[in-house]
């Protein structure tokens, strides 16, 4: 059971640098200091199709990322799709006639959600609901309408 | 007709190994009492099943890392979409490549050490011995081994991916041209952590300790002759690689299957 | 009960063992008196080894019983059993030491692991052992720095380590040079008496065994096929008896296996 010096050192050195790797990856690598662990609160919109958006899907306004979708639902009423997102805390002065649109990064890029500012002096707030809202673009819609636009103009 | 009959001895014998496998498990396992009072066990052991086979996995992985970076390039180039290579590299490395490859180079160095050296040990007589010592071997030599590799391979899995991603920004970013701001922002963006990298360690914790189980047992069950040893660090490196990618492919299937 | 009045520290009672399809040991019954030197000869592979297993617990019998020191080894549980092991020494034939540590602390690990001795107390032990067995000087060297004799000294004084009442010898003398082996028997000789021990030796090496036991048993096949004291199995009238105690060539076992007559294998002109 001889156990030198030596020998502690290179083993503490090396569970050093694993933690330390797996640190790494945390911090550096991936989104650890994530939305949901800072203060936010909580709005809700209704998208007649919310297309591809996921949870955790980004949400944006003027380019900033400024929450996140926490979670989506199906309305068995109104066959909506109800998106709840969590905003931080800081932004706490979206008017609220502010509209959303589901849009996509780039042009084949992930769906994430992008709010127009209205002009109210009224703020969102937890619970909020947004009342203005866009659709996500299905291609399939899109060229099916071409297409059908283009045969009417004949 | 004789195949049906071999394949059914074949069945047999796997079976009780299987069982044999299974107790042998729960009696290391209780081992770890035991084990507690005297940490220097498990340091020595962590010394040579950790520390030893850190450097090729910091070779292996700044080389994965490397070509995944120069392969990856040229096909998301084809889509203007080099920016992504940062996130390109590094999910491969967390979700696969680094808990996969650590652990297949493990079983290589460290699994089949520890099966020779167990093995060794039983055909020199030392387990013997130390049952007849009142010492119980298994919680002697086995279990310290056993729980160094489980605490082991997820912190050389680590290495292999976080050095794996500064191979891929060497090459990347320094020889071709790939922005460095956008290496980053890109993989952090996209890197869940929850995700990727934890259902990452969760791979190489499963799959350490599957390999030292199998290594530590195949030692301990061999036939004590330099033959039996022999085959059996052979088994164990087959075994293990086995284990590890049918292990991955279920464990890809239920982590990352969703969404 | 009154375990120590009895003269018999190992009773063996209508032993039968099997391994595959071998019958290691039929019914055989003995008794290993207190204080001897009992030694257990017989040809390789008559599971001498075996025996000696299964009086430390390694081994179950498929009948018969073990009595050591009043206690039925097989009926024993798991920390009786680890009990009595503990005042039970034995010495394998390679040795058996461990190998990730030198001379002192092989010798120092049953003292380690059972007792709560301080280390002074400890070291002061294993130098006395070392010195019993002649290597106090050699007490940092690495088994593999060991050569065969060495080796087993180190392991007999390991074995000696808790003051066992007993210690138990796995072929002692096989492969040993003329020094080495003198040594040996004299070392079992000598600590049997002055420790007042009881020893177990297993062999085939006639000459050394007999020169120190007090009591001989030849097994083979399974069976006992002569007991006694040195002088009285060298008048024994068995012939196969005779044959190994002198190591004979021929006799009751034979030199030629089971063939034809000579003369006709010779000159028939082929194998029918």
């Amino acid at each position: 059971m001889q156990h030198s010096n030596t020998l502690d050192l290179l083993v503490g050195l090396f569970v050093a640098s694993g933690i330390g790797a797996l640190f790494f990856l945390a911090m550096q690598v991936s989104n650890l200091s994530s939305f949901f662990e800072q203060d936010s609160y909580k709005i809700t919109a209704h998208f007649e199709n919310s297309g591809g958006l996921k949870v955790k899907s980004p949400v944006s306004m003027a380019g900033v990322r400024i929450g996140r979708v926490s979670a989506i639902h199906f309305d068995n009423k109104t066959y909506e799709s109800i998106v709840e997102m969590r905003i931080a805390s800081k932004y706490n002065t979206l008017p609220d006639d502010t509209s959303a649109s589901i849009l996509t990064a780039g042009l084949l890029g992930e769906q994430y959600v992008g709010l127009t500012p209205g002009g109210s002096e009224e703020f969102l707030h937890n619970g909020s609901v947004i009342d203005f809202t866009q659709s996500a673009i299905v291609l399939e819609n899109l060229v099916s309408q071409f297409l059908f636009s283009d045969k009417e103009k004949k | 007709m004789q195949i049906f009959q071999q394949l059914g001895h074949a069945t047999l014998n796997s079976l009780s190994k299987l069982g044999r496998g299974t107790f042998f498990l729960m009696h290391s396992l209780n081992g770890l009492t035991y084990i507690l009072i005297r940490p220097g066990l498990i340091i020595r052991q962590l010394y040579f099943v950790g520390v030893l086979t850190f450097l090729i996995i910091i070779v292996s992985g700044l080389f994965v890392g490397m070509v995944l970076a120069l392969q990856g390039y040229y096909t998301l180039s084809d889509f203007g979409a080099e920016e992504s290579l940062g996130i390109m590299v590094a999910a491969s490395l967390v979700r696969e490549l680094g808990p996969v490859v650590s652990a297949l180079l493990y079983a290589g160095r460290a699994g089949s050490a520890l099966t020779a050296e167990i093995g060794l040990m039983k055909a020199t007589e030392q387990l013997s011995g130390m049952e007849m010592m009142a010492v119980d071997p298994v919680k002697r030599i086995i279990a310290p081994r056993f729980y160094a590799g489980l605490i082991s391979m997820p912190l050389l899995a680590a290495l292999f991916s976080m050095i794996g991603i500064i191979g891929g920004h060497i090459v990347g970013v320094g020889l071709l041209g790939v922005d460095d701001g956008a290496f980053w922002s890109h993989m952090q963006s996209s890197m869940d952590f929850y995700d990727d990298i934890l259902n990452g360690v969760i791979k190489s914790i499963v799959f350490g300790f599957i390999t030292t189980w199998i290594a530590l047992f195949e030692g301990y069950d061999t036939l004590p002759t330099s033959e039996g040893v022999g085959r059996a660090t052979t088994r164990t490196v087959v075994n293990s690689a086995f284990a590890i990618l049918g292990l991955d492919f279920l464990l890809t299937a239920i982590m990352f299957g969703d969404d | 009960m009154d375990n120590h009045v009895k003269h018999e520290i190992i009773s063996i009672r209508k032993l039968t063992f099997t391994r595959g399809k071998r019958k290691i040991f039929d019914n055989i019954s003995m008794d290993i008196k207190r204080g001897s030197i009992t030694a257990i000869m017989g040809p390789s592979g008559t599971g001498k080894t075996t025996l000696l297993k299964l009086i430390g617990g390694q081994l179950v019998p498929d009948a018969g019983t073990i009595t050591v020191d009043g206690q039925a080894v097989h009926q024993l549980n798991r920390s009786a059993l680890f009990a009595l092991r503990k005042r039970i020494g034995m010495l394998f034939q390679s040795g058996a030491l461990l190998t990730d540590m030198n001379v002192f602390e092989n010798v120092a690990f049953p003292l380690r692991e059972h007792t709560n001795l301080p280390e002074s107390m400890i070291r002061t032990l294993v130098l006395m052992k070392l010195q019993a067995v002649g290597l106090r000087g050699a007490r940092y060297l690495k088994t593999n720095e060991l050569s065969g004799g060495m080796a087993r000294r180190v392991a007999l004084a390991r074995a000696m380590a808790l003051d066992p009442m007993m210690i138990m010898y796995d072929e002692p003398f096989t492969g040993q040079d003329p020094i080495s082996l003198g040594v040996l028997v004299q070392l079992i000789k000598t600590l049997n008496t002055i420790l007042g021990l009881t020893s177990i030796v297993v062999s085939h090496d006639v000459h050394e065994t007999a020169a120190i036991a007090d009591y001989i048993y030849l097994i083979s096949e399974g069976k006992i096929v002569g007991q006694g004291s040195p002088e009285a199995i060298s008048r024994s009238k068995s012939g196969w008896v005779q044959q190994f105690m002198q190591g004979s060539a021929d006799g009751p076992v034979h030199f030629h296996y089971p063939a034809e007559p000579y003369m006709a294998d010779i000159f028939s002109s082929a194998d029918n």
